[in-house]
């Protein structure tokens, strides 16, 4: 009897509703999925294919106006020598970036897998996801400070009687200029130094899986550290330098801060894309442009899901 | 990597780990010193002399500080509140169903940070032309909680993860129903998480610049601000003196994040 009132009493629309959602759970997830998924998947996506469709029209030469008519002559357009020379240079800078970032990280990652414990682990851990997360405009700021004429690195050449280096280094052709701050060495420091704390994670993950012994073993077989290092350790690791790469590659294929505030005036691909938008109003053109480093990626991407970079991510 | 707990590191790998970790950090502490350096034309090293007196400078004499910082913090504060709503929305559904193209819905949801962040800023912008939509503080938000919702998300779902069936069932068994095990059970197991992804979320909205200049018009938000001023600067050092303190803004919240998940690693009845 009482058993009764009390299910009388839980009747209510709450009760009821919560009912219904708990016996039909494939209801509920749908729910819960709706409102996120109609904002990332149909506004975001969306959006991207909006731009993807832009890359199609074309801009009328003589009234400036977009031609909505789908056409490939943005295309012909995108691979003229002068933008081919965009997207080339960017990519040679991602690579150079990305393997710089690798070399620099690894000895950290391995250090704080194999060796660092306690406190020490964690403190490894902050140190890397402190300048991961913080201000990307002061970290390219504090560069702007170090590499100026008249900054840090100049007065310390000069403390060390080393100034002839530096301007040797600075008469390089191509990758030299008036200052490191106007130098495509300036851009790369900038970038190594912003992107490193994402190949970090990624290597110390994939580092972390591989057992203490296995490397013992290897160096009771009579291998070497090079050896160990070349046979054992690297194949192992790869995964999450593969991942690791997955995001140096990718940021520094799409900035346009970077090289805007530490560079000289050849263009990269992203601020092609942001001139081309904003002051030539060039929308197909641009939007050709950014096609480029999403079908990059998007070849990154598959490659990398085959190499089980995914699993350390 | 744990059956080597007494071994001592090779001195070389030491050496480059330790180099690296520096090469991480000195660079961060020339923003502190430039702050109070008496050179405003220049970036002179080492600083002729040393004041405070831009700290003050910064405070009273330049008024175009405050607006962008207002704004920052306006967007930083909603595009949160919207992260946390719809990421921790996403997190539960992809965390407890196992459907079909369930790996699809959540490689999306980490598309906008896996993307370049220009290609997210011009695809909206594109977007906001195509809707009609003029530019104002809501565009700004809805550019920035496109790319918090994916942190929210990513620390929601690990705790998710770890949220014991179990538990859920045992208030059931008990009698509460649906909403009341939400807030007694559910909640208070995944607010930490839900809170450390809150602050990573406003940290990162607060430091954004690369969407926002796509999705801001003529509005200018504290990075703009910045990033104007790295172009063309004015008082050189009042910039280091709001470097410091978005420096401080951002770090904050990272260091209490990592507190907060860490903490929650014991997951009560996780054991089960």
């Amino acid at each position: 009897m009482s058993v009764a009132a009390a299910v009388e009493r839980t009747g209510g629309f709450i009760e009821r509703l919560s009912d219904v959602l708990f016996r039909r759970p494939r209801m509920l997830t749908l729910l819960l999925l709706l409102p996120p998924l109609i904002w990332i998947g149909v506004v975001y996506v969306g959006s991207l294919f909006a731009l993807l469709l832009q890359s199609f029209y074309k801009l009328d030469d003589f009234s400036g106006l977009v031609v909505h008519e789908l056409t490939l002559s943005t295309y012909a357009e995108l691979i003229e020598e002068a933008h081919l020379q965009v997207i080339l240079r960017t990519i040679v800078m991602s690579t150079m970036v990305t393997l710089a970032c690798a070399i620099i990280a690894f000895p950290i990652a391995y250090y704080a897998a194999r060796y660092a414990r306690g406190w020490m682990k964690a403190a490894f851990y902050l140190a890397v996801m402190t300048p991961l997360w913080s201000s990307y405009l002061v970290k390219i700021y504090a560069w702007k400070l170090i590499l100026a004429k008249e900054g840090i690195i100049t007065w310390m050449a000069e403390s060390l009687y080393l100034s002839w280096l530096l301007e040797a280094i600075l008469a390089l052709p191509v990758v030299g200029g008036p200052s490191l701050s106007f130098s495509y060495i300036g851009t790369f420091l900038v970038f190594v130094y912003i992107w490193i704390p994402y190949m970090i994670l990624p290597i110390q993950a994939a580092l972390e899986r591989v057992p203490g012994n296995l490397i013992e073993a290897s160096a009771d077989l009579g291998a070497d550290p090079g050896q160990t290092f070349r046979t054992v350790l690297l194949p192992l690791a790869l995964p999450g330098i593969v991942a690791g790469s997955i995001f140096t590659f990718s940021l520094t294929l799409g900035d346009y801060i970077v090289p805007q505030i530490v560079g000289n005036s050849r263009l990269m691909i992203g601020q092609a894309v942001y001139t081309l938008q904003g002051t030539a109003g060039n929308i197909p053109l641009a939007a050709a442009f950014t096609v480029v480093p999403m079908a990059i990626m998007g070849l990154y991407l598959f490659m990398a899901k085959r190499m089980g970079a995914f699993d350390v991510l | 990597m744990s059956s080597d707990a007494n071994r001592k590191a090779p001195l070389g790998l030491s050496a480059a780990a330790i180099a690296g970790l520096l090469f991480l950090h000195l660079p961060l502490l020339l923003i502190f010193l430039y702050a109070f350096t008496t050179e405003d034309k220049s970036f002179q090293f080492p600083p002729p002399a040393y004041t405070t007196k831009w700290f003050s400078i910064a405070w009273s004499e330049r008024p175009d500080i405050w607006p962008p910082l207002y704004l920052s913090l306006k967007v930083a504060a909603v595009a949160t509140l919207l992260a946390l709503v719809f990421g921790t929305l996403a997190a539960a559904a992809l965390s407890r169903a196992r459907f079909f193209g369930r790996e699809t819905v959540s490689l999306l949801f980490v598309l906008p940070i896996a993307l370049p962040g220009i290609i997210t800023g011009i695809s909206l912008r594109s977007a906001f032309d195509i809707m009609g939509l003029d530019f104002s503080v809501w565009t700004i938000i809805l550019g920035h909680a496109t790319f918090c919702i994916v942190v929210v998300y990513n620390n929601a779902v690990a705790r998710f993860r770890r949220l014991s069936g179990s538990l859920v069932e045992a208030s059931m068994d008990l009698g509460a129903n649906g909403f009341q095990t939400l807030y007694y059970v559910i909640l208070p197991q995944i607010g930490t998480a839900l809170l450390a992804g809150g602050m990573l979320a406003f940290a990162l909205s607060f430091d954004e610049v690369i969407v926002t200049t796509f999705t801001a018009g003529q509005q200018s938000t504290l990075p703009i601000w910045m990033l104007s001023e790295l172009i063309r600067p004015r008082q050189r050092p009042v910039t280091n003196v709001v470097a410091v303190f978005v420096f401080l803004v951002t770090f904050l919240p990272i260091l209490a994040a990592y507190y907060l998940t860490r903490e929650g690693e014991h997951t009560g009845g996780a054991s089960k």
